[in-house]
């Protein structure tokens, strides 16, 4: 056995060998191409390096830089990592019991970056998911948007914004899931009420804070929930609303409108029904598909011809797992149950990457293969709407998040024994290696 | 889950209204897997007062006048699932339509899913649109014992009409599911005990029940009439067990309690079935050794608790280690409410199990483990005319079931 120390010097050196990798492009080639921006490419080549897209496009057209690593993916699929709009994935929470409003709940204080559903998630081939707290809440707290990166921490996985605060959605609900005893409401009415109510106190603490024009004296006190709705208002967080019912649906339509915020309608179940409704506000879905209509009253007309219905009318539509409702290892089974009920093979392939990408406002950096976006992609061993094809790769970022060769990634993969257990503390010795790093670049 | 709007897609059936009386009528299938030989290509069916009458060919058949012809890209027996709680466990998920689990006792062998079945329910419509035709549902794990599942065709009429075995098999739940089942219901009085609260509790008030059932068979013996005891409804379904004409259909997931129920169906010499077996993979020399099936969990059932270890190679264990067994939906107490035993063939196909054997899973094998393969789970003359019908490879997702024929009954529910 190796000496501490002198582990943690072999790990550096694997580990500056590996930062090395990454400086180096890395060529994939041989693959159908699904770039989703744009025609697939029967054999195309992906360029990539610094976890950056470089370039994407036939072989002809391609140069590989000298150097440059190449990955034979001759017979394999790529295409973009798959972006989940909605998942529990990470054991995370959101607000109590307390009070049926709690925006300064976050899933950032809760999460469990080790969790086994995260190998999960990145062995279905997802590698962006927005976590979200759960639908007991007409506001149940902050949504986090994580790239599915090796993590030992949460702060592995955050997108960070300019500001550097972790990006991110707020979560609401209606219909019966968020209707209980009191504090919480008995009623659809009542609930909209108690949101309209807290909106409009979110208005006056935003203008309290505008007169005050930045004097310290003047300045309301600091009040977590209410700065969380103002960011709502001022369009700097969407709203991700779990919503199934057609009137319930159009209750988020009226006061989403009546305060100005962005909005995205989750679930759906009812969509088909009111279709141009929410085409005409301009909401984007993100749809679940199930594998039976019920369970709750609110789902029973569930109908799988919803994104078709919404395609055709022109809202933008994506998927989401809910996962553990779904699987996430089964993701891609939504999008070919949406084409199996009518909805375009581009339509459902743009809603597992950059229809969801743009219902978390994340469309710049990700969701389709191009230039100057982040190198998040998966190979597939066969078409993506197959239920015999297997996700075979994850990459996120210049990455290999995922390997179904690998045996421990193949166990949780297809489950069995150790698969229900958080992942294995191996990356423990990264943590010596970036502290050393750190602690050179002076970071400490 | 039917809509006054058309579907959009292409349909190559020609259908006629929903449920159909039983009539003359032909089946042309661009590739037949009858279950019973090698898959026919342009085969033709030929189906009669419900039944089977011809197979084969399309050059060796002669369609008789009068039978109209359906044509499907795919034909295949209709699927059997062989445990489901579909009929019970009602698409609302509310207290009034949720007849899966009775709490106000441990051990009730003696409740029988045709007391409860609802054919009316929206969720048999919706997994028959899928191609199944036969069920055997019943009571959900949660219990000691739950109760007795049934044998039903997916007509929908009700459970009297469509039910082919009233009394197919008595659910015990061993391990975390058979587990501290009883509480206390408003009306229904206090339960005697909270056991079994553990597992070896279980197991010695599962072993006390046949001791009490041989010991009421042995006294019903009894010369002297005035003698004999009371008819008692809970042992007269064990005794069942013990002829193997009524098996007990063990859910098990974790090994221990997979090698408990060989061990007791040993003691007693009662045939069992195994429900469940998530640590299958961990045990599988002796689930062979004792000669028992398995009706596996559902290929994509979440993996928590007692089943944490499942997995979506289990099927392709089984088959290789050659004990025999068949899929199944199984019970989902949220969403979905049901699921599709097509679906779950699917994914096992798609992971070792390969299309025959995952086909057979939810065919063939499944008719032979439910003592039914006299009367369906192939396509052979003189069989009941159960079918399913495809626009191409039933397993892909983006492949349609175009309709399904019970007992010589028409169903175009979907195309779905």
């Amino acid at each position: 056995m190796l000496s501490h120390p002198l582990r943690c010097l072999v790990l550096l050196s694997c580990s500056a060998l590996f930062v090395c990798a990454q400086e180096k492009p890395l060529a994939i080639t041989g693959a159908q191409i699904i770039p989703i921006a744009g025609e697939p490419i029967a054999r195309g080549v992906l360029l990539v390096q610094r976890g950056k897209i470089l370039a994407v496009g036939p072989a002809a057209s391609v140069v590989i830089p000298a150097g440059a690593e190449v990955l034979d993916a001759t017979g394999k699929v790529l295409m973009p990592g798959l972006v989940d709009s909605h998942s529990h994935i990470g054991s995370g929470s959101g607000g109590d019991g307390s009070s049926p409003i709690q925006p300064d709940a976050r899933v950032l204080d809760s999460f469990d970056a080790r969790d086994a559903s995260l190998r999960k998630a990145r062995a279905g081939g997802i590698t962006t998911a927005n976590v979200m707290p759960g639908s007991g809440h007409l506001i149940s707290g902050q949504t986090l948007y994580l790239k599915l990166r090796e993590a030992r921490v949460i702060d592995d996985l955050l997108i960070k914004l300019p500001d550097g605060s972790p990006a991110g959605g707020l979560k609401m609900a209606n219909g019966t899931n968020s209707i209980k005893s009191a504090p919480f409401p008995g009623t659809r009415a009542k609930s909209a009420a108690l949101v309209r109510e807290q909106y409009l106190k979110a208005q006056e603490y935003r203008e309290k804070i505008k007169r005050a024009a930045g004097d310290a004296e003047k300045l309301p006190p600091r009040d977590l929930a209410l700065e969380e709705l103002v960011e709502v208002l001022d369009g700097q967080r969407i709203v991700q609303h779990h919503s199934h019912r057609a009137d319930d649906l159009l209750t988020v339509l009226r006061i989403s409108k009546e305060f100005g915020y962005k909005v995205v309608l989750h679930h759906v179940s009812e969509g088909w029904k009111v279709a141009d409704e929410i085409a005409a506000a301009h909401v984007a879905c993100s749809v679940i598909m199930i594998d039976s209509p019920g369970g709750k009253l609110e789902a029973r007309e569930l109908d799988w011809r919803t994104p078709a219905f919404l395609e055709k009318a022109g809202v933008l539509v994506g998927f989401h797992t809910d996962d553990p409702i779904t699987d996430s290892r089964r993701f891609l089974r939504s999008a070919a149950f949406a084409v199996r009920a009518g909805m375009t093979r581009q339509g459902a392939l743009e809603a597992m990457t950059i229809a969801n990408a743009k219902i978390l406002g994340l469309e710049s950096r990700l969701g389709s293969l191009e230039p100057g976006k982040d190198a998040d992609f998966i190979l597939l061993s066969g078409d993506p709407l197959s239920v015999y094809s297997h996700v075979e790769q994850t990459w996120v970022e210049g990455r290999k998040v995922f390997d179904l060769s690998r045996a421990e990634d193949h166990l949780y993969a297809v489950g069995g024994p150790g698969a229900g257990s958080p992942q294995r503390a191996h990356l423990c010795c990264f943590t010596s290696a970036w502290d050393l790093i750190a602690a050179a670049n002076g970071d400490n | 889950m039917k809509t006054t709007f058309s579907f959009l897609a292409v349909v190559a059936l020609v259908v006629g209204p929903l449920a159909l009386r039983a009539e003359n009528f032909a089946i042309t299938g661009g590739t037949v897997y009858s279950m019973a030989g090698a898959p026919l290509k342009n085969g033709v069916i030929l189906i009669r007062d419900g039944k089977i009458e011809a197979i084969g060919p399309a050059a060796s058949i002669t369609i008789p006048a009068g039978y109209r012809t359906l044509t499907a890209t795919v034909v295949t027996p209709g699927l059997i699932d062989a445990h489901t709680t579909v009929g019970l466990s009602g698409i609302l998920n509310q207290p009034n339509d949720q007849d899966q689990l009775e709490r106000s006792a441990s051990f009730q062998p003696e409740l029988r899913a045709l007391d409860a079945y609802n054919a009316k329910d929206p969720l048999v419509a919706w997994v028959r649109s899928f191609g199944v035709t036969t069920v055997n549902t019943g009571h959900s794990p949660g219990a000691l014992s739950s109760g007795q599942t049934m044998i039903v065709k997916t007509y929908g009429r009700t459970a009297d009409e469509d039910v082919i075995n009233p009394a197919a098999m008595t659910a015990v739940a061993l391990g975390r599911n058979g587990l501290t089942a009883a509480e206390v219901v408003p009306g229904a009085g206090t339960p005697s005990a909270k056991a079994p609260g553990t597992r070896a509790k279980a197991v010695a008030m599962l072993r006390a029940e046949f001791i009490k059932a041989q010991e009421y068979a042995r006294k019903r013996e009894a010369k002297d009439e005035t003698k004999r005891p009371a008819r008692d409804l809970k042992s007269e379904t064990l005794l069942r067990a013990f002829s193997g004409e009524q098996p007990l259909l063990v859910n098990a997931h974790r090994q221990q309690d997979i090698l408990s129920a060989l061990r007791v169906a040993k003691e007693f010499g009662v045939k069992i079935i195994l429900d469940g077996c998530a640590d299958a993979p961990l045990v599988l020399n002796e689930i062979k050794a004792s000669g028992f099936s398995v009706i596996l969990h559902p290929t994509m059932a979440r993996s928590s608790e007692d089943a944490e270890n499942l997995s979506v190679e289990t099927a392709a264990k089984l088959r290789a280690a050659g004990i025999p067994f068949a899929l199944q939906s199984g019970y989902e107490s949220y969403v979905p409410k049901i699921r599709v035993v097509l679906f779950e063939a699917a994914i096992a196909a798609a992971n070792g199990l390969g299309f025959d054997a995952a086909l057979a899973s939810v065919t063939l094998e499944a008719a032979k483990l439910l003592g039914i393969a006299a009367r369906t789970g192939s396509l052979a003359i003189g069989k009941d005319a159960d079918l399913a019908l495809y626009d191409g490879d039933p397993f892909e997702y983006t492949t349609h079931c175009i309709g399904a024929v019970v007992g010589g009954q028409i169903f175009a529910d979907g195309p779905r």
